[in-house]
């Protein structure tokens, strides 16, 4: 179920579905360029029926024009679109059974809350709107406002308004366009689980763009991370986080630390890698490099710090010549950065569970992990791809 | 000196207003005016002669009549071609766009006297020259109120983002639905406010519609000629009219944006 979209010479077309007998929804060397500009570039996904799938990405990856295409609102340069068998690369957008949730909502000015619920039902010549438009405010918890314009419902109220007008024509695919933009974090933590609760509940595929790592992870049970136009990579997010297959994906879901090594050997199921000095093991399974030379990746959290000498609770890599460079004290876990003998500062997040004591900066630490959560990424990509900034909003 | 200071900006302020107003007060009483001579412009005496006689020179009447018809034609003229042009600049690219867009300014910047004369030469050129009238009027009505409409609706469709219509369309609007469900009524208190100032431009136009006229005589013309041997008081009540009437379409859309935005609270 998981599928890398890499260059097209090296992707394996078993992987994929059959888009003519595929009940989901398949997009196959999807294309799409503004003059120069490659926003997509030949993009093959399946997205399951029924599933929760968040296209994850920063700005400019080409998620929100991936969104576009499979409504039917930007016209695809090349490739198809299939819906549970049928094409609809060329279809207009009021003939695809596909309902968008716009980015600033795009509610209609002119008409009161339950008359923009009831467009789509309207437009198609549907009997007993009355009662479906109740029994959707009823879902979405805004039956008291029905008769209201949508400048008079906060933020919030007016997402769900949206999502609710989109949701109401049952659609094989709902699209989510960056649905929480808009939302201050507390008023976005608590509309993530009521999306979650509301898909759960009508049972359809939900596809979320989504630059917020962190909401992807929350609400997704698939996520493909999008980068320049192309799919890093694509799995469940506890998969996507413990076994990243490039840096981007590395560093754009969480953070990583990434060491520069080279593979001294080549077992069955372990890789040994020189990190100066150091020899340190990856399962082979997390080995993503034929090189000789690569990225040792290790999340802070699983990285145990500990005094010099100390008999660590991880059997296998430890490195020793550390010095505690920062410390931040967050309560629950205190984060370091330790600079070590070749120059680089790893960060270690260490949970405050009163087992050690807690380090200062100046201190000789030792640094361990177990084998089998680190990982290996290829030399040639850039160790900074994917960082966010600090002041990067999420 | 102190209460003078602090009441100054009122003082002034109600001063503007009075000179503003005093044209209007003088056209409001002059017709309940009972003249006692045609020639002299003043007030003799109070009488409601001239509101219940509106039309006892005839030549008057149809030349308001007559003023009135081209108002509606050309504002309904305008309007739709306007509208469209509004349109077809904001939410269309094609080549000449920005060219288009200047051009139509040009018609609103140009002096009336020099359009007037322009057109003249144009019909006259063209061999209207015995046909001057009623038809020549209105195509030069249409043509100067054409660009105000344009600007006004302009600046309505600007203002407003074309995700509203795509969300139509997502939400399986035919283009024609779109149209007509979303984007007019969105557009709507654009394409009003250009026809109302289309009419009162056509309705009040004197320079271009004198050149273009031929024997036709609008109300300003007539209006004009008149004033040569003594203006007749029912002039002055057509005056008062039209003044009420701006004044209820004025309140009218004042009290319905009240409304509106005491539903938006």
């Amino acid at each position: 179920m998981s599928q890398v979209a890499e260059a097209p010479a090296s992707r394996d077309p078993d992987e994929l579905a059959d888009p003519a007998s595929y009940d989901g929804l398949a997009l196959r060397r999807l294309t799409k360029h503004f003059g120069a500009f490659h926003a997509v570039r030949e993009l093959d996904l399946d997205v399951p029926r029924g599933s929760f799938f968040a296209l994850l990405g920063p700005s400019g990856c080409g998620k929100t024009t991936t969104l576009r295409m499979a409504a039917g609102l930007e016209t695809p340069s090349s490739g198809t679109i299939t819906l549970a068998g049928k094409d609809i690369t060329y279809a207009k957008p009021y003939q695809r059974p596909v309902n968008t949730v716009f980015q600033n909502y795009a509610l209609f000015p002119h008409l009161d809350i339950y008359e923009n619920v009831a467009f789509g039902l309207r437009r198609r010549k549907q009997k007993d709107v009355d009662a479906q438009v109740r029994d959707m405010l009823e879902l979405v918890e805004l039956s008291s406002q029905a008769r209201k314009k949508p400048t008079q419902l906060s933020g919030g109220q007016q997402q769900r308004v949206a999502l609710a007008r989109a949701l109401i024509n049952s659609p094989e695919v709902l699209l989510l366009d960056e649905p929480l933009g808009a939302l201050d974090l507390k008023l976005r933590r608590s509309m993530q689980i009521e999306i979650k609760r509301i898909q759960t509940e009508v049972g359809r595929t939900f596809i979320h763009v989504t630059h917020d790592q962190e909401e992807a992870m929350t609400m997704a049970d698939t996520v493909a991370v999008m980068n320049a136009g192309v799919i890093e990579q694509m799995g469940a997010p506890a998969e996507l986080y413990e076994n990243p297959r490039s840096t981007f994906v590395a560093n754009f879901l969480g953070q990583s630390n990434l060491i520069e090594g080279t593979v001294k050997s080549r077992a069955a199921d372990v890789v040994t890698v020189d990190m100066h000095g150091v020899d340190v093991s990856v399962p082979a399974s997390r080995a993503h490099t034929d090189g000789d030379q690569g990225w040792i990746g290790i999340r802070p959290e699983k990285v145990l710090i500990g005094e010099v000498g100390e008999e660590l609770d991880a059997p296998g890599n430890t490195i020793p010549g550390g010095v505690v460079s920062d410390v931040s004290f967050v309560g629950v876990s205190t984060q370091y950065l330790v600079r070590m003998p070749w120059g680089q500062e790893l960060q270690v997040f260490s949970q405050n569970t009163g087992r050690h004591r807690l380090f200062a900066t100046g201190d000789e630490v030792e640094l361990s992990w177990r084998p089998e959560y680190a990982f290996l990424l290829d030399a040639a990509q850039d160790a900074s791809a994917g960082a966010q900034r600090m002041d990067a909003d999420g | 000196m102190a209460w003078l200071r602090k009441h100054l900006v009122l003082i002034l302020g109600l001063l503007v207003l009075v000179y503003t107003f005093i044209p209007i007060f003088v056209v409001v009483l002059m017709s309940f005016n009972d003249p006692a001579s045609r020639l002299i412009y003043r007030f003799d005496g109070f009488t409601l002669h001239n509101w219940a006689n509106i039309c006892e020179d005839p030549d008057m009447c149809s030349a308001l009549g007559r003023s009135v018809e081209i108002g509606l034609l050309s504002t309904a003229g305008a309007t739709v071609l306007g509208t469209l042009a509004a349109f077809a600049l904001v939410r269309h690219e094609f080549k000449g766009r920005s060219t288009a867009n200047l051009l139509i300014f040009l018609p609103m910047a140009a002096p009336e006297i020099v359009l007037g004369s322009s057109l003249l030469a144009l019909f006259v050129g063209a061999g209207f020259a015995g046909q001057l009238g009623f038809w020549t009027i209105l195509i030069a009505h249409i043509m100067f109120c054409l660009s105000f409409v344009v600007v006004t609706v302009r600046s309505r469709l600007a203002g407003m983002s074309d995700t509203l219509e795509q969300a139509a369309m997502d939400l399986y609007a035919t283009p024609r639905q779109t149209f007509w469900r979303v984007t007019f009524p969105l557009v709507f208190p654009g394409i009003l406010g250009a026809a109302l100032l289309s009419f009162s431009l056509s309705f009040d136009d004197f320079i271009v519609t004198n050149l273009n006229a031929g024997q036709t005589t609008t109300f300003p013309m007539y209006v004009w000629g008149v004033a040569q041997r003594g203006v007749p008081m029912q002039v002055n009540v057509v005056g008062t009219l039209m003044f009420l009437v701006s004044i209820v379409i004025v309140v009218g859309s004042e009290l319905n944006s009240r409304r509106r935005a005491r539903a938006l609270v």
